[in-house]
């Protein structure tokens, strides 16, 4: 039992060492930034230093000095906070929510393209029709619907970004499913006398794993737009919770005089967001070229064995 | 014709299902258009009188049932909050967004796919990944913020930095107040720049993206190979055998690409205060004005069908290998 575990662990290890090599600057930027803003309040000393005095330290330039001598990266804003510090707060949220809201709709997705490709028939039909009709609605359309019509906060962002987002990942997967599904080691898995819930689990699902995480990683950087769009309009996370797109909207008015407060939070989106495509990108070859050689690997009588 | 018949078949189901789904997510969401209509001090009595006015009051099967009667005779109903016909209140939004989407759609293909051409055929190495990262930049600027970088620009930024008086542009609604219909057509066009800048950008980015790596891997076909080894000049073998095979895709692109011409605009109409769908659509949720938004979402989603059916015709027209 514990050398299971330990050689569990062992295997995990090296996995995530490939994933970590593979990721590249991509990946270790977006590991800094979510590490900034885990550890935010404990590097600066700004996060807890209380709002006072607000006509003296507030809009002061990047780089400057405010008016009592305390100097900042980016500037602050209306209010006299650090917008450096702000930034990283606004990370928590916005990594959070497109990372949550990607890999709900990646599990969403998942779980209704195999049901779809496993059973196929009606349920299929079903299943198909209706991912199709969400595609018809533009998202941001469908999200607007959603997201102004119950009340707007953090869960019901998650919630929305999942249900609008599981249609293109449930047709990957669907199609992984039905390729792998009429092979001869499921067959013989099937013939051996397994239930068909752990065929599907154990010997197709992991075939459909590796483009399910490339759509889920690629999905981040368009969650944290579109969580950024709503929190814009003000149907996201309300102030004065910190998101870098109600930073944007916060900045809004104050567009004229002090420019640095609505633009310095995109361009920490454009980056990550272009880090998120790109890590997807890097995973993609190495996903689906592992792949032709994991189903050689596993043949049928492998496949089939008892494994516990 | 069998085929064609199923096609329309199909869109008709897609139409239905996606209206349905619609008028269930409406109705099943907290919040009563009677309540947002009427003064703060009316009594029960006067709520349910509105209610029973507007027809809100039958069972939602019967709602339903009498909102898609009308709607298959072409009606769409009337406007909750307005009293104006929702056809109305969709003529009079319909071309602004046609105006900013459609201009910026053919901007962004035009100098998208030449942007994207110039990279795959012409530029060095270094011009190529420079026009690359800019591309990949622009594509995810979410466009609010783009809007707002550029309004920055080129309005306060324009007097810092000291350019020419034509470069400071209006940044608010389709032309100088007060104007009225007098308004000049350079008074008009300066205030389109803005919008249109903003919604042509990130496309143009993202056609560049996609025409480049399309010619690349037309590029690298052995029909090209052959072609370039029998000696035929370079541009020869670019027109007739790189760019052939390689716009057909941006084309079917292109029909994908045309429902975003009426949804694309959202945030530069809320940005730059232009009356169009996106705005219209906005207001009409936050009032709950279920006809206005059903009737939006319905036009949205004809726009998607006509868009994909138009990709499958084009695809169909290019393609030889399809017409068997």
């Amino acid at each position: 039992m514990a050398r299971g575990m330990a050689q569990g662990m062992a295997r995990t290890v090296v996995r995530l060492r490939r994933v970590m090599t593979r990721a590249g600057w991509p990946g270790a930027l977006l590991l800094l930034c979510a590490a900034g803003a885990v550890l935010v309040p404990w590097l600066s000393p700004e996060s807890s230093r209380p709002i006072d005095d607000v006509l003296r330290t507030r809009l002061a330039r990047p780089l400057a000095v405010d008016g009592r001598g305390h100097w900042h990266l980016l500037g602050t804003d209306a209010f006299g906070r650090d917008l450096t510090v702000r930034l990283f707060i606004g990370a928590r949220i916005s990594l959070f929510v497109g990372v949550a809201g990607s890999t709900l709709s990646a599990l969403l997705g998942t779980a209704l393209g195999a049901v779809a490709g496993w059973r196929g028939g009606v349920v299929d039909r079903v299943i198909v029709a209706l991912g199709d009709a969400l595609l018809a609605i533009p998202r941001l359309v469908l999200l607007l619907v959603i997201a102004a019509l119950w009340s707007p906060g953090l869960t019901v962002v998650i919630v929305v970004l999942g249900l609008t987002g599981w249609m293109s990942v449930m047709r990957l997967v669907r199609a992984d499913v039905q390729g792998v599904r009429v092979l001869p080691y499921v067959e013989g898995a099937h013939a051996l006398g397994a239930p068909a819930w752990r065929v599907l689990r154990r010997h197709v699902l992991p075939n459909a794993l590796g483009s399910a995480l490339v759509a889920t990683t690629l999905g981040v950087g368009n969650a944290i737009v579109l969580e950024s769009g709503l929190s814009f309009l003000g149907l996201g996370v309300q102030p004065p919770t910190a998101s870098w797109g109600n930073m944007i909207a916060g900045g809004r008015e104050w567009l004229l005089v002090a420019p640095w407060i609505a633009l310095v939070p995109g361009v920490a989106l454009i980056v990550t967001v272009v880090c998120a495509t790109l890590l997807g990108e890097r995973l993609a070859p190495w996903v689906t070229r592992a792949r032709p050689g994991a189903l050689r690997a596993r043949s049928a009588l492998h496949a089939a064995a008892p494994r516990s | 014709m069998r085929q064609l018949l199923l096609r329309v078949a199909d869109a008709a189901l897609l139409l239905w299902i996606v209206t349905t789904l619609t008028f269930a997510l409406l109705h099943l969401a907290p919040g009563d258009p009677a309540t947002l209509l009427i003064a703060p001090t009316a009594t029960a009595a006067e709520v349910s009188q509105l209610r029973a006015r507007l027809g809100l009051d039958a069972p939602l099967p019967v709602q339903y049932v009498r909102w898609l009667g009308d709607v298959l005779q072409g009606d769409l109903g009337v406007s909750l909050a307005r009293s104006v016909p929702v056809r109305t209140v969709i003529a009079e939004a319909l071309p602004v967004s046609l105006f900013l989407g459609g201009v910026s759609l053919v901007a962004s293909f035009v100098l998208g796919t030449g942007l994207g051409m110039l990279q795959a055929l012409r530029a060095g190495p270094r011009t190529d990944l420079t026009l690359s990262i800019v591309s990949v930049t622009l594509f995810a600027a979410p466009s609010f913020w783009l809007a707002l970088a550029l309004v920055a620009l080129f309005t306060s930024g324009a007097a810092v930095l000291g350019l020419p008086e034509w470069l400071r542009l209006p940044a608010f609604g389709m032309q100088s107040p007060g104007a009225g219909v007098d308004a000049t057509w350079s008074d008009r066009a300066r205030h389109a720049v803005l919008p249109l800048l903003v919604l042509s950008v990130p496309g143009l980015a993202g056609v560049a993206r996609y025409a480049r790596q399309s010619i690349r891997d037309a590029g690298a076909a052995p029909h090209v190979v052959s072609a370039v080894a029998r000696g035929l000049s370079r541009t020869r073998v670019e027109v007739r055998h790189i760019l052939r095979t390689a716009l057909t895709p941006l084309v079917v692109l292109f029909g994908l690409t045309l429902p975003g011409v009426i949804a694309g605009s959202v945030f530069v109409e809320q940005v730059f205060a232009w009356p169009g769908l996106g705005r219209t659509m906005l207001s009409a949720i936050a009032a709950r004005d279920y006809p206005v938004v059903l009737g939006l979402t319905l036009v949205y989603a004809c726009a998607v069908v006509l868009g994909n059916l138009l990709a499958d015709a084009l695809l169909w027209l290019l393609d030889a290998r399809r017409r068997t």
